[in-house]
């Protein structure tokens, strides 16, 4: 039975089946896992067959509510407890995102998977393994200290012929064994008291492992969450309204009688959707209902001055101090020299590729969801609020969708796909059109960064006043979604922090504040102007300008920026060793910015810019050539080093890196959501475009591995410095300062033309 | 209601479907291939990219009465995990994705790059898959994958 469970597993992750089905029914694995599907309680953090079983073949099943988003976690978490447990790796099955077989280990953001959920799936393999050679001691009649275990199998140290695999000795039952487990989600402490092993030993994790999902996702058999399919199953699609409480003054229903195949529409509060038999029909009928809708009362602001005005002189709901010693202010008055810039940074869409995408079955007292949700346990209290249903009456099951990179750890497409199931019965998938996930995505919320700083008459840094502004995530947890919105739930608080690192805190400077001030963004109507938690939340804004900053004072004391760097950085090893790293790799040749201005239009430059994100660290350096007639640039190379700790897997954290590097030179270039009173302009890709083939850079990394240190988070720090590194880059090659993100040819153009112009005057 | 025929993956297959559907979504919902994606429906992404008659086509702006007849290879047409195709296999090694939404796309699109010119350059490889969006950023392990592909060839 154990291997219907296993088998039910890779028939998810697709050996061909197209249709899934699920249900509350257990099989042995939810037995093991001790699932609380029948029992309406919660699986018990602190009973071992909560995290892992093993079956008699020796398969060991990992169960997780973290969930690999295409980073690779899923591998490199297998990594950790095959390491640990010592169990060949291709004989580990992660089983993630069920929230009837997984501890609440918080949603999968943040970079923080390997760094906190990595250490607490490797305690509880620990403990596992402490247990197999308790009851390996016994037979074999073997002190435990007497007994090693080679790929699963336990034998007596100078009696190998005496042995017992972990198969045999637990293969198909439970542990039975209790084990420590304090605190929640993220910062859960799992089995401390067990000793891991020292990484000195490690074989498995640090090494290149090839990931377990890919070969099926490169062939058509792996099934993503757009590819669920449950029997009886409806297609739906949900119309939206200019906001989330304009209503429905009208809803012609014989727009749509000549389309075959509609079995209902569906309107609760403002939600409007249609449910079809077929896709296309759902499609169409959502596009050809005529829906008049009430006139929005909220109106955004009609444009970026606006924005940006708005943002400066709001007052903030909450100030979050990342640094404050000293006093900045007294400081700057005594300075020899003082500077001061802002900065800005727009909406920026996740965009995923594959938009939203859900599937419903909600029945009388019982829903079951599956989805490609970063939060199982948060997209289960956002179903069961708006149903109304307890927690337990929903099961959330992940499936893997499209990257997501913050988006859907607040998941929309669950909530549509429940409302429309509960109007019709029956199980309904949900799948966004293209202009409603650019349209109504949780956007990256915009940013305005001022700084102020001030030099001593030795050209050393006295002040450094820095203030991050910009808006709190409204979609966010604990706040309703979308749907929920629409049907009337009402937001209970402003919403989450965007963050505060990268405000220039990594600097040792005399009189220092840094500040990341929360705007309010919860308008009783809300918008398409919707906030969410975007890659490395708020940090690539002020790393941009922060970084920025620096080289804008170094510049004007004509020292170099690395050097100049460098003397606030003496107490701060790691981030020096990372500085170093990039800008040796780089080839990195000392001499102030700008660099000495050549002839013709088309000129290079190079710049640097420095990041912690998480205690992970990174420098990135960006080679560009900017054709100063036109204000193109190209973004030739980018040299990054990464320190985050002990490495788990060599080439997946590559592969995060480059892909870090390509979104953040994306967002640096090329990427504004505009908008303007009634709402998001940029619908499509043509009107929102991302860096394609022919732009993207050449990437070189160093990777420095701490096999001393903790592993930590590699999905997101390296997307922070690219923007700077390129912004400084630009200013090295043109001498002008790009002070607005995306740097767009017109913008260049007018920074080209502003500096010249400063130059004559 | 219409009855259209057409090969898929070198089977002939007849659906009974409103004649404006869109290939993709006969593809997927009715022939059960997982293989073309869903991504923008706007011929702007490339997610949903299929062959047909030897040329790749974005299956989420073909009407099925263009399908009519036509000789359709999807992504499962290629290779499986037990069996994969050398564009396949050389993605594999490259360990060239991470979501991977976007490669059925990349896949397909090199496949009739390659086919047309066994050995192009790197700059042709950027060329042939400009208007295939990556969002997660894969782009140049999918350029090196389709280089060791076509240096197998």
């Amino acid at each position: 039975m154990l291997d219907n469970s296993l088998s039910r597993r890779r028939f998810l992750k697709g050996t061909g089946a197209l249709v899934v089905s699920f249900s509350f029914s257990g099989t042995l694995s939810e037995a093991l896992a001790q699932s609380m599907a029948s029992s309406n309680s919660e699986l018990d953090p602190t009973s071992l067959d909560s995290w892992l079983a093993v079956a008699q073949d020796g398969t060991v099943t990992v169960f997780t509510s973290k969930v690999d988003l295409g980073t690779g976690i899923e591998t490199a978490l297998a990594q950790m407890v095959a390491e640990e447990l010592d169990v060949p790796f291709n004989r580990i099955r992660m089983e993630q995102g069920d929230t009837t077989k997984s501890i609440d280990q918080a949603s999968t953001v943040g970079s923080r998977t390997i760094e906190r959920a990595g250490p607490q799936l490797r305690q509880a393999a620990a403990a596992a393994r402490e247990e197999l050679l308790k009851l390996a001691s016994k037979r074999l009649g073997a002190p435990v200290e007497n007994l090693t275990v080679t790929d699963s199998v336990v034998s007596v140290v100078g009696n190998p012929s005496k042995k017992v695999s972990y198969g045999n000795l637990i293969g198909g039952k439970r542990f039975n064994v209790k084990i420590t487990a304090t605190g929640t989600g993220w910062d859960m402490k799992v089995a401390p008291e067990v000793k891991a092993k020292d990484p000195k030993s490690y074989k498995v994790v640090g090494t290149s492992v090839p990931r377990v999902e890919l070969p099926p996702k490169l062939t058509g058999e792996f099934t993503y969450t757009q590819d669920v399919r449950i029997p009886g199953m409806l297609h739906g699609r949900v119309v939206r309204p200019p906001v989330v409480t304009s209503k429905p003054a009208n809803i012609d229903e014989s727009s749509i009688k000549q389309i075959p195949g509609v079995v209902k529409i569906v309107q609760e509060g403002s939600f409007v959707g249609v449910v079809a038999k077929t896709e296309w029909a759902a499609i169409r009928a959502a596009e050809a209902l005529k829906v008049t809708w009430s006139e929005p009362a909220t109106k955004l602001p009609a444009n970026p001055d606006a924005l940006y005005a708005y943002l400066k002189n709001t007052k903030s709901f909450r100030d979050q101090v990342a640094a404050n010693k000293g006093n900045p202010d007294s400081a700057l008055a005594q300075a020899a020299k003082t500077f001061e810039a802002s900065y800005r940074w727009p909406f920026q869409l996740h965009g995923m590729i594959g938009p939203s995408c859900a599937v419903a079955d909600v029945g009388k007292n019982r829903a079951t969801v599956w989805t490609g949700t970063q939060g199982p346990f948060r997209t289960r209290q956002a179903v069961a609020d708006l149903l109304g249903f307890k927690e337990q009456q929903v099961r959330v099951i992940y499936v893997e969708g499209s990257g997501s990179y913050g988006r859907l750890s607040t998941d929309d497409a669950p909530e549509d796909a429940a409302v429309l199931s509960r109007a019709v019965g029956k199980p309904v998938r949900v799948q966004w059109m293209r202009e409603d996930e650019h349209g109504w995505e949780p956007k990256g919320p915009a940013q305005l960064e001022m700084a102020r700083a001030g030099v001593d008459a030795q050209g050393k840094v006295v002040a450094w006043d820095f203030m991050d502004r910009g808006f709190p995530w409204t979609a966010a947890q604990g706040m309703p979604l979308l749907a929920s919105r629409q049907v009337g739930l009402k937001p209970a608080a402003q919403g989450s922090s965007n963050g505060s690192q990268s405000g220039g805190e990594i600097y040792a400077f005399e009189n220092q504040k840094v500040v990341a001030a929360l705007i309010p963004w919860v308008h009783p109507d809300e918008t398409p102007l919707r906030t969410s938690n975007l890659r490395a939340p708020g940090q690539l804004a002020r790393c941009f300008a922060s970084e920025s900053f620096i080289d804008e004072i170094a510049s004007e004391l004509r020292v170099d920026p690395v050097q100049f760097r460098l003397r606030y950085l003496s107490n701060n090893k790691r981030a020096t060793e990372a500085l170093l790293a990039a800008t040796k790799k780089a080839e990195w040749k000392e001499r102030p910015s700008p660099a000495p201005a050549p002839s013709g239009a088309v000129v290079i430059g190079r710049g640097v810019a420095l990041s912690d994100r998480a205690g992970t660290l990174c420098a990135a350096v960006a080679d560009v050539e900017v054709d100063k007639s036109v204000g193109s640039v190209r973004v030739k190379r980018i040299t990054i080093s990464h320190d985050c700790g002990l490495i788990v897997n060599p080439d997946g954290l590559k592969n995060q890196i480059e892909g870090n590097i390509i979104q953040g030179v994306s967002r640096a270039l090329m990427e504004e959501v505009k908008f303007d009173a009634r709402g998001v302009k940029n619908l499509d890709w043509d009107s929102y475009p991302i860096l394609t083939f022919v732009d993207v850079p050449e990437v070189d990394i160093v990777l420095i591995n701490r096999p001393e240190m903790q592993p930590l988070g590699g999905g997101e720090p390296s997307i922070v410095p690219i923007a700077g590194a390129i912004a400084n880059a630009i200013f090295d090659a043109t001498g002008a300062r790009l002070r607005e993100a995306p740097f767009t040819p017109a913008r260049v153009l007018a920074a080209v033309k502003a500096a010249a112009g400063s130059q004559k005057g | 209601m219409a009855r259209i025929s057409l090969k898929v993956n070198g089977k002939a297959r007849v659906v009974d479907t409103d004649p404006d559907t869109p290939l993709l979504y006969v593809l997927r919902n009715d022939l059960n291939l997982k293989g073309p994606k869903f991504g923008c429906g706007l011929e702007q992404c490339g997610a949903c990219t299929v062959i047909m008659d030897g040329k790749t086509a974005r299956s989420c702006s073909v009407p099925m009465t263009d399908a009519r007849n036509r000789s359709i290879t999807t992504l499962e047409g290629l290779g499986t995990v037990a069996h994969p195709h050398p564009l396949q296999k050389a993605f594999i090694e490259e360990q060239a994705g991470q979501c991977a939404y976007c490669m059925n796309g990349m896949i397909m699109t090199a496949k009739v790059l390659l086919d047309k010119n066994p050995r192009p350059t790197e700059s042709e490889i950027k060329q042939a898959l400009d208007k295939n969006l990556c969002r997660c950023g894969s782009h140049l392990r999918i350029v090196r994958a389709i280089k060791r592909a076509s240096q197998q060839a």
